[in-house]
């Protein structure tokens, strides 16, 4: 075990814990056993605390990596370290892709279910707890296989219970036949919210994959210009040869210095984005990565906010409740604080999970670096906003939330923490996130 | 927890009734502080202070005394506190200190004593068992409150400076040893306030109120500057002033 300061993805509140990378099951569940506090990571891809555990003793997973080989019907079993990344390079070139992909490969399948993540199909497959078959799951009172159809209580808590119900060591899939390594996308331009919001809701069941970047610096009649990205699997090629994803071509090797992401910047950044995109395009054939990964094309692009980090917010509201979206942007817009394109989707149907994230209706997420002084002030009100429309914050994005509003957010907490107190009475299992957030009764 | 903005939940406080403690109190509670503990010498002006801090939007606080003129006593005065914050403490603040009377301490043995007590070696005992517990938590953040009057000691307050210069360098090496440990310090070096400290004496030049101390120093918590000068206008002034030569150094410290 050696000390080490931890940072989540957006390089704000690091906090130092022992860590150390198990083996074995063996040595996760002797972990287990102790009167202190730990927590699983992986690879340290979730944007605030939910992978630190201050003082604790934190479990780099990346070393259950075992893999067996995937079934005519497309199942396969993988150590919970396993990054997105390893798996498609494996199973592209067999034809098989992830069911669903968040828009990064770095991140491993243990943190993946942990998070319960969505990606840009949400909309048709669910979030990746629909695709899982089954998992092992290491607790404090015993190492359980749990699945939809075993335990089913404990297995929904673990599918973005946030790690806090015990250690995921390996997980079977079923995943998705491919035929070729490309997408086919159509690509729309829109001036403002309004329309893209409206095709969206047209058209977007069309789509296996829909997305839509939104300016959140505009204001007015052109207040919330979007681009929307549709697309599905393309059919088999002209070349039978699958190809996994590349490694990243840059690398940003220092912090950027401060200031560098300002309010003008980001602005022409958002503008040249926007005036790129082509108005209308069909059929347009891209590769994997591209679309489903286009920021892994540059590794630790994190460090362009520089040192002092930034905080991805990112929530939904219900369908019932869309003009939320207008009034989150409309809010964001009026305070000047500067963010990136936003990324704005549709959920489909909610699983059972109590902590899960997705519920029917509209998603936002954008990047905004820390420093303007009405930042927080400005999320805060975001939150009464989402609260008030019934909606709620992603816990995996989440680094300042008020721990008051959670219990309205998540009205399931209460019965995620008698699950987590059943196999962990103790209370081993914890996080900077839980306990910012208060998710665990003391 | 701290969360991305620096904003603290819980709130440990020695010099507890201190004007500038209750100031930057209430903007923290403004935000995210719910628990606070206060300890000082005073249990009524405590009281006082805890009660501001819960019509602030804290939800729970609670007051621990001690005695700065017991040094070795720090340690346990340090560890009552963090009981009873009871869970993670994100942030210290030490804003234990004495203006004291230069004219009539610099002549008395006992004044002399409890200058370098109150204001150097006490807050020095309590920031040993501070950083223990810290750096076994893994995480948290000290605010030193110091003084601008710490960057060149003058003849008019060479006890009150003096001391203040003492810790303020002290706490320059502590912060270096706490780098990459999860753990950080900051030194809060206000000029002239109006306080209970500073009542019924001469007003100086850049003069403001608790309030303007509070809000520069929660800007800074957040960018983690190792020194926070407020007004911060002062920074650069001091930075001439403290190279001035000696005599003219002592002609503008004249007459105040």
């Amino acid at each position: 075990m050696k000390r080490e300061q931890l940072y989540g993805w957006g390089h704000t509140s690091p906090s130092v814990a022992e860590v150390s990378e198990p083996g074995s099951e063996r040595e996760v569940s002797d972990a287990l056993i102790t009167n202190g506090s730990v927590l699983a990571r992986g690879l340290g891809r979730s944007y605030g605390d939910a992978a630190q555990l201050a003082g604790g003793h934190v479990l780099v997973n990346r070393l259950l990596t075992e893999i067996s080989p995937i079934s005519p019907e497309g199942v396969i079993t993988l150590g919970a370290g396993v990054s997105i990344d390893e798996l498609l390079q494996l199973s592209i070139p067999q034809g098989w892709f992830i069911p669903v992909t968040p828009g990064t490969r770095q991140v491993t399948i243990g943190g993946a279910l942990a998070a319960d993540v969505h990606g840009k199909n949400h909309h048709v497959d669910g979030s990746i707890g629909k695709h899982v078959l089954g998992l092992h799951l290491v607790t404090p009172s015993g190492a359980f296989n749990i699945s939809p159809e075993e335990q089913a209580d404990l297995f929904w808590a673990t599918l973005g219970g946030m790690g806090l119900t015990g250690v995921i060591t390996n997980a079977t899939l079923r995943l998705l036949p491919i035929a070729s390594d490309q997408v086919t996308v159509d690509t729309l331009r829109f001036n403002n919210l309004d329309a893209v919001m409206e095709e969206m809701v047209a058209h977007d069941n069309d789509y296996r994959y829909s997305v839509a970047w939104v300016d959140c610096m505009t204001k007015g009649a052109s207040l919330g210009r979007s681009i929307l990205t549709r697309g599905d699997h393309a059919p088999r090629g002209a070349s039978t040869t699958l190809n996994g994803p590349k490694p990243p071509r840059l690398k940003v090797p220092f912090f950027a210095p401060r200031g560098l992401l300002n309010q003008l910047s980001i602005r022409t950044f958002n503008e040249a984005w926007f005036r790129r995109a082509p108005k209308e395009r069909s059929g347009e054939l891209q590769r994997l990565s591209s679309f489903f990964h286009p920021l892994d094309g540059v590794s630790d692009w994190n460090r362009l906010y520089g040192k002092r980090g930034f905080v991805q917010y990112q929530f939904v509201v219900p369908d019932n409740q869309s003009d939320g979206v207008r009034r989150a942007i409309e809010l964001l817009s009026a305070s000047g604080v500067p963010s990136f394109l936003a990324v704005l989707k549709r959920f489909g149907p909610a699983n059972p999970s109590p902590l899960s994230f997705p519920l029917p209706g509209w998603t936002l997420a954008l990047d905004m670096p820390v420093g303007p002084s009405a930042l927080p002030t400005t999320l805060d009100k975001l939150d009464d906003l989402v609260l008030e429309a019934g909606g709620r914050i992603y816990l995996a994005k989440d680094s300042r939330l008020d721990p008051s509003k959670v219990p309205a957010m998540y009205p399931r907490l209460g019965e995620f923490q008698a699950i987590k107190e059943r196999v962990d009475p103790s209370g081993v299992l914890a996080s900077d996130l839980s306990r910012r957030l208060e998710l665990l009764k003391r | 927890m701290e969360n991305a903005f620096s904003q603290p939940q819980s709130v440990v406080v020695l010099g507890g009734s201190s004007d500038i403690a209750r100031a930057i109190v209430k903007k923290l509670a403004a935000a995210r502080t719910r628990n606070v503990v206060l300890a000082g010498r005073n249990q009524s002006l405590l009281d006082v202070a805890a009660k501001e801090a819960t019509d602030a939007g804290v939800t729970s606080t609670s007051t621990a005394i001690f005695d700065a003129n017991a040094p070795l006593d720090a340690g346990r005065v340090v560890d009552t506190c963090f009981e009873k914050a009871g869970d993670i403490v994100d942030l210290v603040i030490i804003a234990v200190g004495h203006l004291g009377d230069q004219l009539v301490d610099e002549k008395d043995v006992a004044a002399s004593v409890n200058m370098v007590n109150v204001n150097f070696t006490w807050p020095v005992a309590a920031l040993a068992q501070i950083r223990n517990r810290l750096l076994e938590q893994g995480s948290g953040r000290i605010l030193v409150i110091s003084s601008v009057a710490a960057i060149r000691v003058r003849r008019s307050m060479y006890l009150y400076s003096g001391t203040k210069a003492g810790l303020d360098r002290l706490c320059d090496g502590l912060a270096d040893s706490l780098e990459g440990t999860g753990v950080s310090l900051q030194i809060l070096r206000p000029g002239p306030v109006r306080t209970r400290m500073t009542e019924g004496k001469k007003e100086q030049l850049f003069t403001q109120d608790v309030d303007n101390v509070a809000s520069d120093t929660i800007k800074e918590l957040s960018s983690g500057k190792r020194v926070i000068t407020s007004p911060p206008i002062l920074e650069y002034l001091f930075a001439i002033l403290r190279h001035l030569p000696a005599p003219l150094w002592r002609k503008i410290n004249e007459d105040r």
